[in-house]
This record gives structure tokens, C-alpha cells and sequence, in this order.
């Protein structure tokens, strides 16, 4: 067995093993393990994905311009952020300025995205980890009225209204289908809500299933249909025509009303619903402030987001910045360039991958994406049957991406660090907001709890951003202003022989990088670094950790088979892998096997 | 639930799922796209392109009184073999030990309709058991493209117990384009050799050390 430090950490792997495996139909997403000493805290911490994503490979040979189409298909949930980083890929490969009113909708479009993907988090992922819905049936009403009204003032917090979901709840319960509460580890001695918390958190569960649909409305207004709304490089494929009342797909007055009623009842629904809960469910869990920091107190990264100004990409225009912290020096914001050879490599050390010297890092322009499924000789298991993998060996799908040869934490946390660091008010002033409330100090920040603390924040900050372009968009559109695409380098002709270029996003679950190379007016190289490859990373050559296995060091763990904070901690980054094949089985899958060895 | 909101509904919807980046998982969408390029609908029946949209799918579910789904489903059959599963046999069970949103099948989509009190009043799942799901960038296999008319068959007899005509088109409609439709993603696909496709384990085990 092996012992050894890195980043700060001890690493042993010496204790009892827990696998958490979700089994999927397709060689799986993401799987933990973990090592236990005899207290039951996790000394050991293994981050590998399970599924080998060959995207760069099937868009080679592709037309650029439908490089979007694909990559909004590798996933469900981030189709918006790929396409955007896809087609800004593209502009930047040919040098295509787009037109003002296009980056306000993309901005307005992908505000809108990070205020529904965090609200869905939220509530309908994260929220089970800490709310016991199976004790909301021992609450009283009156009582969870009482609370819900003494956090907020939303309306839907009368006594009856909580009786008669809690009837519903109960009904339901009592069916014996708990549908999507199904699985849940309920009655785990790691929940400390009481029941009227619980009640409350549950109703706005539903309130919010009800709610985020109509968030989603928006992306049909601009993108012209949802699921999968329309990109363009150049621009947004939605014309403008404000006269018009009958214009298929067009921009007029009465969409526009529509969008704006959806962006005041997102902002109350955030700030009335979502940062209250938080705040309430928080305060009994401070103790997570202590843990699942990982990384985050050390290195973060973010690539900035949401340019004020069309096409200036640089910190005077980005409304979320661009930087690096390491060494956990607030003080010091470092530069990121994304096309600095230096700056972000990846390597494969660890991972499934074969490059010509491992020992060194490639620049994702110099990326290789060559498979090689090697087991290390401590594996227990075979290739098509892993029981337990041998981390000293490649042990992931994932490559592991360093900046400056750091592992870096990325996603909301990282943002609002970074936005911190700069000293920009609207960063700072809900953090310092947060701590007060909770009486936590700024090192809590560092942790689950904060990491959480920091999505709420940010859905907050994008709603009240919705609304910041949307007045933009109108005032430029009032201006005379109706230009939504620029086409005049949308022929290959126009094109040079050969040209490379970067497209960056924050995704709501942190930066996103496409890398593409164009030769002959076809896709010649397509390199994606996933906020996920960061988080997710396993070791590198010098056997430094990734953030989600930093993340759950040193976690004690109450019941090893039923490892709620392990789930807890991952769940804060918003986990996601190439996603998602569902095929249904009769009698339901089982997602997530948990084996203890 | 208001009175107001069940008039509102859009009364079918024809529901295409899966990722068509993935071989045969594509075929709930691949149907959808299909039927819509050969078939003209009054507006009472939607058809949606769904992909691996989870729970973001709900509300298009719940807005609906009858509901078909296109999908691949594990069965147990021979590879090919189209499944009609119908009402309450549809499975509407999920866990929720997910690492990730994405993770939210539509069988928890299901789960959440029922939850919020608005489930279709009649529901047909028309599954195809896929031959091959590991390979990405892949297109539908022959017997399951196969399928796509007989499954497209079974729909519209559906929509005929429900009085609906479907009328042929004269001309193809197209859902998607942007290289993604069906002759274009088959014909752009680079080779086999030029693209190391056969990612997955059990593939690279079979293969051994060769050279991709």
C-alpha cells in the first residue's frame, strides 16, 4: 500500500475501500473511490471517468460551421454553453467580429441559461443531499408556515398551502412510489433539518419544477426552438423586426414582453425562493464549512464570461473576469491565455490516453486524443469488470488538464473568487453578504458549504443580468439598431487555407474550452476541455491530485455504505461527463451502486 | 391544477429521445425526425426532437394529454425487435443517487409528471432493442433503421385511434439540418482508420495493443 503528500494533503490508501459507482446502461459517467481509516474518514480519494468521449474525432472532416449541431449534442444539460463556445471557436479561427444585438442575445441567452441550470441543480439534485423529504411528513404546517415567513416574503407560505402538500406528499409516499425521491437515503443520521425545514424545502422542490419551464421560454424566443435551440457563427439566427406582429421566428414587441415578464418572476423566484432556502438550509449545516474545500483554497480558475462589448474578450469587457489564483494568493490575479502554449496542457499519466512522452503536458493545438486501456497491476477486476482501480497506474477517461502545471478548481466558486480577488462589488458584496449571515469567516468559503453558497450567489447575479440585457437589447434595438448576424465570411471561399482559433465559455459548471484547427475549409483538429476535465482530473505526472478528489480528503463519513458525504461534495461542482444515454430497462435502473470492500 | 391549464394543453405529443451521437440510441429521434419529413399534422399533435434533455423535457410532457415516446429500450429482445409498451407499464421509476443531471433519465421525467398531478391520460412507448450503442459518432444500424417505418406505423395508428389524419407530405420538411440530419451525419462521417472510433473498453480490450 502506498502513502505519500501532495498540494498539502496525505494520501493513504492503506484502509477499507468504497466504490461509488453510478451504472449507467453505457460504460458510465463518473465513479469515486475512497479509502476509510478506522474512524471512517476518507484518506484516499479516486476521480475517474468511466466513458471515452471521441467528440474530437467524429467532428474531424466536418464543416465548421456545424461544429455547434454536434457539440450541443455531446450532452443534455450544457447544449447551450457547448454551441457558444463552438461558434465563438469559429469566429476566432476566421476572425468574424459579430454584431452588437447578437452578443446582447448570447448574453441574455446564456444568463439565462446559468439562472435555470442552477435552480435545476439546486433543487432537484443537490437539495436531496441535504433535505429528508420522508421527514417532511412528521412536520407541522403551522409551524413551517411560521418559518417560511420569517426567511422570506413569498407568498406561497400559508398553513393550508404546506397542509396540503404535505397531504400530496404523503399520498404519494403512501402509494409507495416516491418517484423521483426514490433511493434516497432517508433517515440518514447526516440530515439536520428539522421536518418544517424539510416541508419547505420540498414544496419549493415543486415550485421550482414548476417554474424552471418557464425560464426555458426564453431560449425558443432567441434560439428559435428549445430543446436544442439554433447558433449561428457570425451572429444569432433570430432576425429583428419590431413592426412585425406575424413574423415567423422574428424578434418583435410582444416577444419581448414576453421575455421580460419571464426575467422579473426569475429574479423574485431566486431571491425570494432560492437564496432564502440556502441560507436557511446552510445555517444547519456549518459544520460543512469545514469540508470539501479541496483545491478551492489554493488554485482556481476561470476564463471569464459575458462581454459587455462585442467582441473585446479581454477583462475590460468580460462582466465576469477572467483569471487564476494559486497558491491561494487573493492578493495576486494571474492572466490567463488560452493559446499560450505554457499555460493549459494537458496530461495522460493517468489517464486512458498514449502520448509520445508522458511525462510532459500538450497544448490542447497539440492535443492527442489516442486511447490506450491499460490496467495497472494492482487492479482488482478485469477490463470489462473494474472492482477497484489501481490509481498508481492510468486510471481515467479524463485527461488532467493543469494550468501552469496547477490543478486548478473551476465553476461558480472559482468565478466569484476570482471576481473577489479583482475586488468587483457585485462579487464581493454577496459573498461578505453570506458569511455574515451565517457568522462563517471568509475561509469558510473554502468548502461544500461555500461552493454551494457561491451557485446560489451566481443565480442570483444571472438573473439580475437578464435583466441588465435585456434592457440593453431593447434600448439598442429602439436605436435603430437591427442587426443580428454578420454573413460576410460565412462562404469557405472567403476562408484562409488554413487557420486555428479558441472559443471559451463559463459554463455554468466552470470554463469551457474548445480548440479547433481548420485546413481545406474542413475541421482538422477539435480539442474540448469540460469544466469536468478540470474538477474531475485524475493525477498527473507529478502525482498531483484534481479538485473533486482534493475535495474529499479528510470527509468523515457515517455510514460507509450509504457514503451521503461523498455525494454531498461532488455534487457541489455540478458533476458532468459526456453524457447521457438512457435506455430504459423495465422495472427502472439502479443509478448508483455503492460497494464497500 | 387549474381548469384553465388542462384546456391549454397541447392535446399529442410525439416525443423523440435519446442522442443521435451514439448508433442506435438515436433512433427516438431519428423516428421523430422521420415522421415529421413525411407527414403533415394538424396543430393539435407536437412533434419533438427531445435528445438527452432529462428533466428539461417536463414541461413539454406534462402539457400533454396523450404522449408517444420514441426510444431505444433494453428489453432482453433480439436486436431490432420493436416494443410497444403501453400506460402504467411504462416504467416511471429513478433513483436519486445521481452524480449528475444528466443522469436524469426520462423514466424520472415520468416520475415528476405524476408527481406535479399532470400525467398524459394515455401514454405509448415505441421502443427499438439497439444492436450497437458503443459508437459514437455512429449512425443507426440497419435493423433498427429498419424499424423506423414499422415504429412511425404504430404512431400513426395510434393517432388514428385518437381521430387524427396525418396527411403525406409532398415534400420533405426538415427538423434539424446543420450536418445533423440523417444523409449528411452518415455521409461526412470520416473512416473508420482516420478516426479511432472503438473507444470503449471492451472494444480497445478486443482489439489488444493494435494500432487505432
Amino acid at each position: 500500500m502506498s502513502a505519500y503528500e501532495t498540494q498539502g494533503f496525505k494520501l493513504d490508501n492503506s484502509g477499507k475501500r468504497v466504490v461509488v459507482d453510478p451504472v449507467t446502461r453505457i460504460e458510465g459517467h463518473l465513479r469515486v473511490e475512497v479509502n476509510l481509516d478506522g474512524d471512517n474518514v476518507i484518506r484516499n480519494a479516486v476521480s475517474t471517468g468511466t466513458m471515452w468521449r471521441g467528440l474530437e474525432i467524429i467532428l474531424k472532416g466536418r464543416d465548421p460551421r456545424d461544429a455547434w449541431a454536434f457539440t450541443q449534442r455531446i450532452c443534455g444539460v450544457c447544449t447551450g454553453t457547448h454551441a457558444l463556445t463552438s461558434v465563438r471557436a469559429v469566429e476566432d479561427a476566421l476572425d468574424i467580429k459579430i454584431p452588437e444585438n447578437a452578443n446582447i442575445i448570447r448574453n441574455l441567452m446564456h444568463a439565462t441559461l446559468y439562472a435555470h441550470d442552477h435552480l435545476v441543480h439546486f433543487y432537484h439534485l443537490h437539495a436531496l443531499d441535504w433535505v429528508d423529504v420522508v421527514s417532511a411528513l412528521k412536520a407541522d404546517p403551522k409551524a413551517t408556515s411560521t418559518l417560511a415567513q420569517s426567511i422570506s416574503s413569498w407568498p406561497l407560505s400559508s398553513p393550508g398551502y404546506f397542509r396540503e402538500l404535505q397531504e400530496r406528499l404523503k399520498r404519494f409516499v403512501e402509494s409507495g412510489q416516491l418517484g423521483p425521491f426514490t433511493n434516497g437515503y432517508w433517515g440518514h443520521p447526516a440530515y439536520k433539518l428539522p421536518p418544517e425545514a424539510n416541508l419547505m424545502a420540498v414544496a419549493h422542490y415543486l415550485e421550482a419544477l414548476d417554474f424552471q419551464r418557464e425560464i426555458v421560454k426564453v431560449q425558443t424566443v432567441f434560439g428559435g426552438k428549445n430543446p436544442h435551440p439554433n447558433w449561428l457563427v457570425g451572429g444569432v439566427p433570430c432576425p429583428i423586426n419590431l413592426d412585425h406582429t406575424g413574423a415567423v421566428g422574428a424578434i418583435n414587441m410582444e416577444r419581448l414582453d414576453l421575455v421580460v415578464g419571464i426575467i422579473d418572476r426569475t429574479i423574485q423566484f431566486v431571491d425570494q425562493v432560492y437564496i432564502p432556502d440556502l441560507l436557511a438550509v446552510a445555517s444547519f449545516y456549518k459544520d460543512w464549512a469545514k469540508w470539501g474545500g479541496g483545491l478551492a483554497s489554493q488554485n482556481v480558475l476561470a476564463y471569464g464570461e459575458f462581454p459587455d462589448q462585442a467582441n473585446d474578450y479581454t477583462n475590460a469587457s468580460l462582466l465576469m473576469p477572467r483569471g487564476a489564483i494559486a497558491g491561494g494568493n487573493l492578493k495576486e490575479v494571474h492572466d490567463v491565455d488560452l493559446k499560450d502554449p505554457q499555460q493549459v496542457q494537458e496530461f495522460v499519466t493517468h489517464s486512458w490516453y498514449r502520448y509520445p512522452d508522458e511525462a510532459k503536458g500538450l497544448h490542447p493545438f497539440e492535443g492527442l486524443t489516442e486511447p490506450d486501456f491499460v490496467l495497472g497491476k494492482n487492479t482488482k477486476g478485469s477490463k470489462t469488470d473494474i472492482r477497484e482501480l489501481d490509481e498508481g497506474a492510468k486510471y481515467s477517461w479524463i485527461k488532467a488538464p493543469r494550468w501552469r502545471g496547477h490543478a486548478m478548481e473551476v465553476g461558480p466558486l472559482a468565478r466569484f473568487l476570482v471576481g473577489y480577488a479583482h475586488g468587483i462589488p457585485e462579487f464581493k458584496e454577496p459573498v461578505e453578504m453570506v458569511l455574515h449571515k451565517l457568522d462563517l469567516p471568509l475561509s469558510a468559503l473554502f468548502s461544500t458549504l461555500g461552493r454551494t453558497a457561491a451557485r446560489g450567489l451566481e443565480c442570483s447575479w444571472a438573473a439580475h443580468r437578464m435583466r441588465y440585457f435585456y434592457d440593453k437589447l431593447v434600448a439598442s434595438i429602439k436605436a435603430g439598431n437591427t442587426a443580428t448576424a454578420n454573413v460576410d465570411k460565412w462562404e469557405p471561399v472567403s476562408w484562409p487555407k488554413e487557420a486555428r482559433g479558441v472559443g471559451f465559455s463559463e459554463a455554468p459548471r466552470g470554463a469551457l474550452g474548445h480548440w479547433l484547427k481548420i485546413k481545406d475549409t474542413k475541421i482538422d483538429s477539435y480539442q474540448c476541455v469540460v469544466p469536468t476535465t478540470w474538477n474531475g482530473s485524475p493525477r498527473d505526472a507529478a502525482g498531483k491530485i484534481g479538485p473533486f478528489e482534493a475535495s474529499l480528503l479528510d470527509t468523515p463519513v457515517a455510514q460507509a455504505d450509504q457514503p451521503l458525504e461523498i455525494l454531498r461534495t461532488l455534487h457541489s461542482f455540478d458533476p458532468c461527463l459526456a453524457c447521457s444515454t438512457h435506455v430504459m430497462s423495465p422495472g427502472g435502473e439502479e443509478l448508483s451502486n455503492v460497494l464497500v470492500r | 391544477m387549474t381548469r384553465g391549464k388542462e384546456e391549454q394543453r397541447r392535446e399529442i405529443l410525439v416525443l423523440g429521445i435519446g442522442n443521435l451521437l451514439w448508433a442506435d440510441e438515436g433512433f427516438g429521434v431519428r423516428a421523430v425526425e422521420a415522421m415529421q419529413q413525411g407527414y403533415v399534422f394538424p396543430p393539435r399533435v407536437r412533434l419533438l426532437d427531445g435528445g438527452t434533455q432529462g428533466l428539461y423535457l417536463l414541461h413539454h410532457v406534462q402539457a400533454a394529454r396523450r404522449l408517444i415516446v420514441f426510444d431505444a429500450v433494453d428489453y432482453g429482445l433480439p436486436p431490432g425487435t420493436l416494443k410497444i409498451v403501453l400506460n402504467e407499464e411504462v416504467p416511471a421509476f429513478l433513483g436519486v443517487k445521481k452524480m449528475s443531471l444528466h443522469q436524469t433519465g426520462f423514466q424520472e421525467v415520468l416520475a415528476c409528471a405524476r408527481l406535479t398531478g399532470r400525467y398524459p391520460e394515455e401514454l405509448v412507448l415505441i421502443g427499438v432493442q439497439p444492436v450497437e450503442l458503443d459508437d459514437f459518432g455512429g449512425s443507426l444500424r440497419e435493423p433498427v433503421k429498419a424499424q423506423l417505418g414499422p415504429a412511425i406505423g404504430v404512431a400513426l395508428g395510434w393517432l388514428e385511434n385518437w381521430e387524427v389524419r396525418a396527411e403525406p407530405r409532398a415534400a420533405p420538411d426538415r427538423i434539424d439540418g446543420h450536418g445533423l440530419d440523417l444523409a449528411a451525419y452518415e455521409g461526412q462521417r470520416p473512416s473508420e482508420r482516420a478516426a479511432c472510433r472503438r473507444g470503449a473498453p471492451r472494444f480497445l480490450a478486443a482489439r489488444g495493443g493494435s494500432e487505432g
